[in-house]
């Protein structure tokens, strides 16, 4: 589904990726992880083509297509999808509105008619209960005032809306609490099939305890230097990133 | 016959004007009318057209339009319009008292006044010279000062045609007033210039609409002035809707005057013209008043829109609050410059102000410039402006969700527009110009 091959990046001429290899076939459940500051968020925003990144080499494959030739909307439509680490708000867009301006563009681009107001709303009314989200803050402007874990629960509930093929979650786990942790992890979970994948961005080993990956690799100064399953995260977690640092550098010298 | 213009001198072009004006209108004008129209053309000459280093002209080259565009002008002519071009013009859905002028006259066939006459008195202005005598000279041209202005002098000097408004005492006028001033320059160039006076009664509420709208391929002048007085308690929403072609040039003061306990709510749309020019203002002369002015203006080719703004706080523990926003694309120019007086006895005085543009252009331009002159010690006044680009990381939000970047700037924008559209009250009128915003943003 998604392979990236030696992906290099920087922001305003600094380099953060620094060779970036990484396969993801669908059905699989992928964590990111690494200290602050190694790359992880910069690769989300890559991947979803937020333009103050620049790409200085490699090349990213996302269903056939070269992922860094579309548009950011592009993306979104071949079944890209970002939860963003800190979610935009913006008042006098409604939550509502631009949903389904996003689901219906979504479905032009695949020919697909558009739903309309009844069939929208009922499919609301269905991913909302999957993400437990409230009636009253879809009334509201999008993520206008919510709370931290309001905003991250309407990034699991757009994703329900809009069914990607490839999700990319950066960081939801960063300031939740154990029952949001529980309601977003259960949203992805349900959303899970053999036909979708899933990329975990995190810091903290706390969100694999629900989404449970089949993959684990450690980013370090933009780079992927050590790869393995959950087991890795675990040990991550008890011994922290030092041994790896230890490692990466003696083994560079 | 351009090159004929060019020639002509803008103040000879005005004084024929005004001789010519003479001529048609003394004899059936009452004495107050002409002793007024005199001292205003007097005040004109003594004035003079405001010249390049003028301040309060700045950024609004009023005079270099007259002399490039309108020299050599004539008044006017009285014109008929079709019903079926009012049509398009004229708002559906919404039962109001309706006043249509062309080329600054009125127009009898078109206007319709259906609230009950103890409720309100219509009539036109010079009818109201003699009809309403008592009230025409306590307060016409009291307010819309002609020794300060050149361009109020001038419309107090061409003063013919325009409405005089009486709201009773204790009355809520449902049906709302709305006049269309069009402008009809298909077979010549016009100039033209209304005149209203808008009395307001105790405890009463009234809406005013005010549309100006053209039609015709020649280039058209309007120099309108409208005064208020808001009595006692009363509650007025005043609307100003712009839509003119872009062969048009507006120059237009609404004077405000209130009262006690009075509340005036101002909200200017602008969505088109050559050059637009507003002038708002409202003097609060005695205590517990409120002022709310809002305006949007969503400019593009070279369109250039200038709104000033003038609140004089005269007396103590008055509100105003106000919000201008604008959209600039292409190569448009916007003006805004916000004037609050707070005079030393009003204390306790609340005034904000606030002014935000999003400009979608490199080549577009907006000065704003807030003015606070604060004489009082115990007030709260704030004032705010900012001028810049859509957010990026709104856009991107947008767009990673899926959203073409054209559909996602216009959202943004809706958004932007929404914060002074959501404080019409007038529903028909609200959700028109919702509709002409959507469909100009999605160009």
């Amino acid at each position: 589904m998604l392979s990236i091959k030696n992906l290099q990046a920087s922001v305003e001429g600094k380099q953060i990726l620094k060779g970036i290899n990484l396969e993801v076939k669908a059905g699989e459940v992928h964590a990111i992880m690494g200290p602050n500051g190694s790359g992880k968020s910069t690769l989300a925003s890559v991947l979803a083509g937020r333009e103050e990144y620049d790409v200085n080499e490699g090349n990213v494959e996302f269903l056939g297509k070269d992922l860094l030739e579309l548009s950011p909307e592009d993306r979104a439509r071949e079944g890209l999808f970002l939860a963003f680490q800190y979610p935009i708000e913006i008042p006098g867009v409604s939550s509502t509105n631009f949903l389904k301006t996003a689901l219906n563009q979504i479905r032009e681009y695949h020919g697909e008619e558009p739903l309309n107001a009844v069939e929208f709303l009922s499919t609301m009314k269905e991913k909302m209960k999957l993400v437990e989200i409230d009636q009253s803050l879809l009334n509201r402007s999008l993520n206008e005032g919510f709370s931290g874990g309001e905003k991250k629960r309407n990034e699991i509930f757009q994703m329900a809306m809009l069914e990607p093929k490839l999700a990319i979650l950066d960081e939801t786990d960063s300031g939740l609490d154990i029952d949001a942790l529980r309601v977003v992890a259960n949203g992805v979970n349900t959303l899970k099939s053999p036909e979708n994948a899933t990329i975990v961005v995190t810091h903290y080993q706390r969100l694999l305890d629900y989404i449970v990956p089949d993959f684990v690799h450690v980013l370090y100064k933009g780079k992927i230097v050590k790869s393995g399953t959950k087991e890795l995260a675990l040990e991550l977690e008890e011994r922290g990133y030092d041994w790896i640092i230890k490692e990466v550098e003696e083994s560079a010298v | 016959m351009s090159q004929i213009a060019d020639k002509a001198d803008i103040k000879d072009t005005l004084l024929a004007n005004f001789e010519a004006l003479k001529r048609e209108v003394e004899a059936k004008n009452n004495a107050v009318l002409n002793e007024n129209r005199n001292a205003a053309f007097a005040a004109f000459e003594k004035l003079g057209l405001p010249g390049a280093k003028s301040e309060y002209y700045k950024y609004t080259d009023i005079t270099k339009v007259l002399k490039k565009q309108f020299a050599g002008h004539s008044l006017a002519p009285q014109v008929k319009i079709s019903s079926s071009a009012l049509g398009s013009i004229m708002l559906e859905d919404l039962e109001a008292n309706v006043l249509v002028f062309v080329n600054g006259r009125y127009s009898k066939e078109h206007s319709n006044i259906i609230s009950p006459a103890n409720e309100l008195v219509v009539t036109e202005l010079s009818e109201a010279a003699v009809a309403h005598k008592e009230d025409f000279e306590k307060h016409f041209a009291k307010y819309a000062n002609v020794s300060e202005d050149a361009f109020t002098a001038l419309n107090t000097a061409f003063t013919q045609e325009g409405a005089f408004i009486k709201v009773a005492e204790n009355k809520i006028i449902e049906k709302p007033i709305i006049f269309y001033f069009i402008t009809d320059s298909s077979s010549s160039q016009t100039v033209s210039y209304p005149r209203n006076l808008f009395l307001i009664g105790e405890n009463s509420q009234v809406n005013f609409v005010e549309s100006y709208q053209s039609i015709g391929e020649e280039r058209n002048l309007t120099n309108s002035v409208t005064e208020i007085v808001v009595g006692e308690n009363a509650y007025v929403n005043y609307h100003k809707i712009q839509a003119d072609g872009e062969n048009a040039y507006h120059i237009g003061t609404t004077q405000v005057y209130q009262t006690a306990k009075s509340t005036f709510n101002a909200i200017t749309i602008t969505l088109s013209g050559a050059v637009v020019r507003n002038n708002l203002n409202i003097v609060l002369d005695a205590e517990n008043c409120e002022s709310h002015m809002y305006g949007l203006y969503l400019l593009k080719d070279q369109q250039h829109v200038d709104n000033h703004t003038m609140v004089d706080h005269k007396k103590p523990n008055c509100f105003s609050n106000e919000l201008y926003k604008g959209v600039m694309d292409d190569k448009s120019t916007g003006v805004f410059n916000g004037r609050i007086f707070v005079r030393q006895d009003a204390q306790k005085t609340n005034a904000f102000q606030s002014n935000k543009n999003i400009i979608i252009s490199d080549k577009a331009n907006m000065y704003t410039k807030p003015q606070l002159e604060i004489w009082a010690d115990d007030v709260k006044c704030s004032h705010g402006c900012t001028t810049g680009q859509l957010d990026e990381e709104q856009l991107f939000y947008l767009r990673a969700r899926g959203i073409d970047k054209k559909s996602a700037k216009a959202m943004l924008l809706q958004a932007f527009a929404k914060d002074v559209l959501e404080n019409i009250k007038i529903e028909p009128l609200k959700k028109k110009l919702e509709e002409i915003l959507e469909a100009r943003l999605h160009v």
